[in-house]
């Protein structure tokens, strides 16, 4: 069904965006890889009087490194993410992240800061950059903020972003030799969105024992989670894999996931601790390694 | 409403639609410019069928709202091949009875054009992967993994 026609704007400066989805408020879209909302534009789920096209803001292309940070511009596409293009090779997570995201074609158009934005519950770089503690740079009419990864996500598609607001990009902390990382999931087909998906970083120390472990999962909430009672149990315990698992075992404790058609909340607790225990055994071995996973 | 004049290159030739911002690539190549070798499968980039390529990456023509291709290249399965002649990876498919009712047909050979390009040599399960966002409900995909496996074949022993 074609969508229900709209007013389409193609502002070549953020300024200009701003200033469309202040003055539409509400009645504006913003639209950046379209792998999400063009769909929901045709099957007339979204009605948007008006559409800002983010796509001509060169400023939202950007990709630097600063010092032990990357930044990442928001209309970065999955595919740029996956290849590990020029500086986003600093970031590898990002590539076996990226690699999970859809199908081909949903990684060529589809962007980082639209995939923020979106925030579906079950989406693997929101828990990425919840997993990094990331920071969201965003821009609207009252000027820039940078919003932690732990107060952007409020809820399924749902987020701390102003409606005349605009994410600039994301910054993420490069991990430096000792720290390994994995991205497991379970979907039920191949390019489905995942039933549950953990992230684990891991650092160990050059004595072998872990400093820090970082774990988050999407798909057990509305938003994407992070399991401080499993980072707190491995806190200085050396990463072998019984203590491994006996962490993730918590991980079911932790979460709170609803059953619905896709799978109910007893498997999708079973799931938590199964990909939580591999992301970690992964992350771990990597990061003893000291190479990135 | 909001109608305005789209260029873009379609199989290496120049073309200019005057449509509103609201339709899809899809809807336009199909009803506009007659391109029904473009699939529509189901309208919500998940089957791959309407798969087409936007300066060479493969995307979904259904989920591209026709602003977004102003000025690039769009390519179908009619560019694939030189004139008359048929593309390897065409020639392949109909070698090994790769298809069936051909409507996915399109646009498995985008995808497996593309990927080839950046991976000239897979293996079986780097195929499977590459192809698995398009679907097929006929072949069971086992030839359609043959075919392009023996075009990446022919590559490796020519190189």
């Amino acid at each position: 069904m074609p969508a229900v026609p709209f007013e389409y704007h193609g502002p070549a400066t953020l300024d200009e965006a701003i200033g469309l989805l202040a003055r539409y408020g509400e009645r504006a879209k913003a639209l950046a890889g379209g792998q999400s909302l063009v769909p929901l534009l045709t099957l007339r789920l979204a009605r948007p009087e008006v559409v800002v096209d983010l796509n001509g803001i060169q400023e939202l292309r950007v990709v630097r490194r600063d010092g032990d940070d990357l930044f990442i511009g928001a209309l970065v596409r999955h595919r740029a993410l996956e290849r590990g293009e020029g500086a986003l090779a600093a970031c590898a997570i990002l590539r076996e992240a990226a690699a999970l995201i859809g199908n081909v074609r949903v990684r060529t158009l589809g962007t980082i800061g639209g995939s923020l934005a979106h925030a579906d519950p079950a989406a693997e770089l929101p828990a990425v950059v919840r997993a990094l503690d990331g920071t969201l740079v965003v821009r609207g009419a009252a000027g820039e903020r940078a919003i932690p990864a732990h107060e952007f996500f409020i809820g399924a598609l749902t987020t701390a972003l102003a409606p005349d607001e605009v994410i600039v990009g994301i910054r993420l902390p490069v991990l430096g030799p000792g720290v390994g990382y994995a991205v497991t999931e379970f979907t039920r087909r191949a390019g489905d969105f995942a039933i549950v998906a953990a992230v684990a970083v891991v650092e160990v120390r050059p004595a072998g024992e872990i400093a820090r472990a970082r774990v988050a999962l999407a798909g057990v909430g509305s938003t994407p989670i992070r399991l401080p009672g499993v980072e707190a149990a491995l806190r200085s315990e050396r990463p072998d894999p019984r203590t491994l698992r006996r962490a993730a075992e918590g991980a079911a404790r932790e979460i709170e996931p609803e059953g619905d058609a896709h799978a109910s909340a007893a498997y999708r607790r079973h799931l938590a601790r199964v990909l939580t225990a591999r992301a970690l055994e992964r992350a771990a071995a990597a990061a003893a390694d000291g190479r990135p996973a | 409403m909001n109608e305005r004049a789209i260029t873009f290159t379609l199989n290496g030739r120049p073309r200019e639609v005057q449509v509103p911002a609201h339709r899809t690539l899809l809807d336009v190549l199909r009803d506009d410019l007659g391109a029904l070798e473009v699939k529509e499968g189901c309208g919500e980039g998940v089957c791959g069928t309407c798969t087409v390529l936007l300066d060479d990456e493969p995307v979904s023509a259904c989920l591209v709202l026709i602003p977004r291709v102003a000025g690039r290249r769009i390519t179908t399965v009619r560019g694939l091949g030189e004139g008359e002649a048929l593309h390897p990876l065409q020639e392949a498919f109909a070698t090994h009875g790769a298809a069936q009712c051909g409507f996915c047909i399109p646009g498995m050979l985008l995808t497996a054009y593309a990927f080839l390009r950046e991976h000239p040599t897979p293996s079986r399960e780097e195929i499977r992967r590459a192809i698995a966002g398009n679907l097929c409900r006929c072949t069971g995909y086992a030839k359609i993994i043959d075919a392009i496996a023996r075009v990446a074949e022919g590559r490796a022993g020519r190189g």
